[in-house]
């Protein structure tokens, strides 16, 4: 299935998340982040969908007030894969973790909330997984500085 | 007797054998210059050379230099590849861990200076010599095996420099081009220096 084809499924099955297509990515779905983690446990039980495999979880910084989370889902057995991203507003990005569902998504999630400051509600250990234990900030924010950090010259 | 023509000694043959005068400085050197067994550990890209240069092409073994899984028994560190800002309490702990005399080349830009990551890096050391004495600077990204033989060769130079309880001599930079490195001005003459008669 591709995400034009998801997406009638998940609104009749989801009624109260907002589904559309990504404009920028036509393999791409948007979604309101009140549907985690449902979705992704339908997706992952679904026999239809059946995505065995979280690919990948990250996140993109679009200062001054958004920052985004994208999800990439595939199914080995049907072959086929769903982007999935979802809007957080950037001074307090909270989100439900997947970690139950999938367990990359533990070391994923500690990655997203040490590099771009997203904390996972229910993880099971939401540490820094990159930087020191004693780092402060966030450095993959846009804003982000550093006293170590050196601007490259125009 | 090549290896005794090199020898700044005097040999004397009495009945049952012979004796050896020579300075202390020189045998302490010589021995600690032949056999510099380094620490196995490699942080980035440079130590892919590292291991070229172990191996049988380039061969380390022929300087007397043989990997050392412990810092306890190792006397050279060759810090290869970026060192980051959490790895750099560790390698600090690893070069306290190794028995004195110890020796530290710093190899490849990154830890000489930062490297590549010098402008909009905030997570890399810039400079291994802001936690640990650096001997020899070996310039490159990465430095070729030739380039590390090389940086090997004038750690085994400054070594036959020392002079028991002074101080050591000042680092030595290894430039990125081809050609013999220079011994900086300071630095003690040593026994194999051609001697100016008078």
């Amino acid at each position: 299935m591709s995400p034009d084809e998801f997406l009638p499924t998940l609104k009749t099955r989801f009624p109260e998340v907002e589904f559309q297509l990504d404009p920028l990515n036509p393999r791409a779905l948007k979604m309101s982040a009140s549907g985690v983690p449902e979705v992704f446990a339908w997706l992952r039980d679904a026999p239809e969908a059946a995505m065995e495999f979280l690919e990948f979880s990250t996140a993109v910084d679009h200062p001054p007030d958004r920052l985004e989370l994208v999800y990439s889902l595939y199914s080995y057995t049907h072959r086929h894969r769903l982007v999935l991203k979802v809007d957080l507003p950037r001074h307090a990005p909270t989100i439900p973790t997947l970690a139950h569902l999938w367990q990359n998504a533990d070391w994923n999630e500690r990655e997203i909330y040490d590099l771009f400051g997203v904390f996972f509600s229910g993880h099971p250990d939401l540490r820094r997984l990159m930087m020191p234990e004693d780092w402060e900030g966030h450095p993959l924010r846009k804003d982000y500085s550093h006293p170590n950090l050196t601007p490259r010259p125009d | 007797m090549g290896l005794m023509d090199r020898i700044p000694a005097y040999v004397d043959r009495l009945p049952g054998g012979s004796v050896v005068m020579a300075p202390v400085d020189w045998a302490i050197n010589e021995v600690q210059a032949s056999s510099m067994w380094y620490m196995l550990f490699g942080l980035a890209c440079c130590a892919i050379e590292l291991m070229a240069t172990g191996a049988a092409r380039y061969d380390f073994d022929r300087l007397g230099m043989i990997f050392r899984a412990t810092p306890r028994q190792s006397d050279l560190m060759i810090v290869a590849g970026t060192l980051t800002l959490k790895m750099a309490p560790r390698v600090k702990l690893l070069h306290e861990q190794m028995a004195e005399p110890r020796y530290v080349i710093a190899m490849g830009g990154c830890t000489t200076y930062g490297g590549p990551f010098y402008h909009d890096g905030y997570s890399v050391l810039k400079g291994v010599d802001k936690i640990i004495p650096v001997d020899v600077f070996i310039a490159g990204c990465p430095p070729r095996p030739e380039a590390l033989l090389n940086g090997c060769l004038a750690m085994q130079e400054k070594i036959r420099r020392n002079k028991l309880g002074q101080p050591r001599g000042p680092a030595i930079h290894i430039p990125p081009t081809a050609g013999r490195f220079s011994i900086p001005s300071g630095s003690p003459p040593s026994e194999r220096d051609p001697q100016i008669p008078g």
